[in-house]
């Protein structure tokens, strides 16, 4: 096996090719991005690269790729601007899609991460969405438009290209200790954020799983699209008592405007599709990637009480600042250097 | 649009039951003893209050809260409270109680009125009590946009009327559940056209129940309608409020705003009618139109015939 693994500086990239390294199957692991890595990797090769259709073909076809994780999706907006998110997920999908739909190509199987954010929030959603469900109301930020567009072409890639094992993943809210989300950053602060009234039905998945998945589809087969979220749901007032957070509730109307001054103040950034998660909440049904082999570690609560648990610990274990720094010339030593004496 | 046009994809339903789908629970009392021919009996007191669920499955939870969002806490204590209200204020009385089903799923419809409804609690309570199983109440999704109320609708029981949440609580996980064809036609309608059904939907309660493969219990109501009668309606204020109907009841003009909440005394009976099952195959991608209108138009006009027949037999609106 023969993987790309896309975005390699952010962390979900990192810990897929991580986890990949270990697998004995997978002859090679390349990495593509802008920036340096972040996760230190033992044998990934790492290409310095933009996004451009020429350099990701040509990547491709030298590298004999035969699986492509598409990891390097930007579902928080609060990250980036919008027109670096329209660049990142609808024209960096585009080209890696046509790199490895192109005349000749190696590439048997492609796995793409996308969000459960393609489903929205709104008051005449289903209890519990399931993959062929669409959203109720039409996509109000660009976030959520840009998913579902990428999702648009990854469906035209899968009927254009039957040969190809195609796999898209919708992650519900991620918790862990390492990856921030606005939901996550609400839960690290002081008090946690509620909009009076409401009390929706919350699901989360532990970043652990979410790495889980990934490799799952990256190494077997399971074409289609699937959800992928912990086993139950629950309210959002027990995620606060889960952590251990008191709530203060934010107006039920203008709210929008409300969360501005936290905004400018830098105090929290809830972006509109968050405050319709907090409003009316969302709940996948996970049952269909269970049957095609994914055996979770984490249920919903379990995950939320695993990050409650790193929350507690925080100020006590563990680094406050990432030991791994990339460093070009240490790599390549590792790798390439006839001094370094290689077992397998 | 189906979005699995993937080769290869699995499109499969989910036909097993869901693994956390709570047990029905155990029937409590024999209702069928001692009731001679179509005689209103007081139902007797049940043995003991319906069984506790016990800790969630999940070590990790810390409330009751279901993944439907109902806390069967909170739905013991509403029913705690509302019992007086049930008992004497309405003075409930069922007829044929015997034809609601001890296990396995089953979709209860009944006739709707009252501007802000009283039926559905009554029947919620008295199922829940007598019968110690769960009931689901699907209701607008209205509901869910208002602060507060949403909330706590949802956690006593009510579930937004979307076809596939009540194909899950009839068929994956075996429940009661209750719904108004008529929805808010029937609470919004006035005084003078009371206990005459409005339309059932497009008929979709029988199309989940067929898909489902479960029976449809109809039930016909009389005393809701008298308990909060529409006196006026006003659909501009409705139009600008964004709701369904703006109703001046006749609550509101004897006790003022108190009306808002204050139900007059109206006695109540309800009548559980033969279950109507479907000889059709469950889990079929789609079922025949005229079918399935058929079916809802008997349904319709079964309830119908018991509302006019329970009429002629009353007395009184207040005593019954």
């Amino acid at each position: 096996m023969r993987v790309l693994v896309t975005g390699l500086s952010t962390y979900w990239a990192g810990r897929v090719a991580q986890a990949l390294e270990q697998r004995p199957e997978v002859e090679v692991v390349v990495g593509v991005d802008t920036r340096d890595p972040s996760l230190p990797l033992e044998r990934t090769e790492f290409v310095r690269a933009d996004s451009s259709y020429s350099i990701l073909s040509r990547i491709v076809c030298a590298a004999r790729i035969d699986t492509v994780v598409h990891s390097h999706l930007v579902v928080d907006s609060t990250q980036t601007s919008g027109r670096r998110l329209h660049e990142i997920n609808v024209i960096g999908t585009m080209n890696l899609l046509a790199a490895a739909g192109a005349a000749g190509s190696p590439v048997r199987r492609v796995v793409l991460k996308s969000s459960a954010l393609v489903y929205g929030s709104n008051s005449r959603d289903p209890a519990f969405f399931r993959e062929e469900m669409t959203r109720t109301s039409p996509p109000r930020t660009a976030v959520e438009r840009s998913l579902l567009e990428v999702e648009g072409f990854l469906r035209d890639f899968a009927e254009d290209n039957p040969h190809v094992t195609v796999t898209l993943l919708r992650f519900a809210n991620v918790l862990g200790d390492d990856i921030e989300t606005p939901i996550s950053k609400a839960l690290r602060r002081p008090v946690v954020p509620e909009i009076l009234g409401f009390d929706p039905r919350v699901q989360f998945v532990h970043e652990d799983d979410v790495v889980g998945a990934l490799v799952h589809a990256a190494t077997d087969d399971v074409p289609g699209i699937y959800n992928v979220a912990g086993d139950g749901c629950q309210p959002w007032s027990e995620v606060c008592a889960i952590v251990r957070k008191r709530r203060v509730p934010l107006p039920p109307v203008l709210t929008d405007l409300a969360v501005e001054p936290l905004r400018l103040l830098r105090v929290l950034d809830l972006p509109p599709e968050t405050l319709l998660f907090l409003r009316y909440g969302r709940v996948v049904d996970n049952s269909r990637y269970k049957r095609a082999g994914f055996v979770y570690r984490y249920t919903s609560a379990g995950a939320v009480e695993s990050f409650a648990q790193g929350l507690r610990l925080a100020g006590t274990i563990g680094d406050k600042h990432p030991a791994y720094r990339y460093q070009r010339e240490v790599e390549d030593f590792f790798r390439h250097s006839p001094a370094v004496v290689r077992d397998r | 649009m189906p979005a699995t046009g993937f080769p290869g994809a699995v499109t499969d339903r989910p036909d097993a039951p869901a693994p956390d789908a709570p047990a029905g629970a155990a029937p409590l009392v024999d209702l069928t003893a001692g009731s001679p021919g179509r005689e209103l009996v007081p139902l007797p007191r049940p043995a003991s209050p319906p069984p506790d669920p016990g800790p969630p499955a999940d070590p990790a939870r810390r409330s009751d809260v279901d993944r439907w969002g109902r806390s069967e806490r909170l739905r013991a204590l509403t029913r705690r409270l509302y019992d007086p209200l049930y008992r004497y204020w309405f003075r409930v009385e069922w007829d044929g109680f015997e034809h609601l089903p001890r296990e396995g799923g089953a979709l209860i419809v009944a006739n709707h009125a009252g501007a802000i409804p009283s039926d559905a609690p009554a029947i919620m309570h008295g199922i829940e009590t007598q019968l110690g199983r769960p009931v689901y109440g699907l209701a607008e999704y209205l509901f869910r946009t208002m602060p507060v109320v949403g909330t706590l609708w949802s956690r006593v029981g009510g579930v937004p009327a979307h076809p596939d949440n009540a194909y899950r609580l009839l068929h994956d996980e075996q429940q009661l559940v209750l719904v108004f064809p008529e929805g808010t036609k029937g609470t919004g309608k006035h005084y003078s056209e009371r206990y005459r059904l409005r339309r059932f939907g497009r008929g979709g309660f029988v199309e989940i129940a067929m898909r489902a493969g479960v029976p449809v219990v109809p039930l016909a109501v009389v005393g809701a309608e008298e308990s909060m009668p529409i006196v006026f309606k006003s659909n501009r204020l409705a139009k600008l409020l964004n709701i369904p109907y703006f109703p001046v009841t006749a609550n509101m003009l004897a006790f003022g705003p108190a009306g808002l909440v204050t139900y007059f005394p109206a006695k109540f009976r309800i009548r559980v009618l033969p279950p109507v099952h479907f000889d059709v195959p469950p889990n079929q991608e789609r079922y025949s139109r005229s079918r399935v209108m058929d079916e809802a138009e008997r349904i319709r006009r079964m309830v119908q015939d018991a509302l006019y027949d329970m009429l002629r037999a009353r007395r009184s609106i207040w005593f019954g």
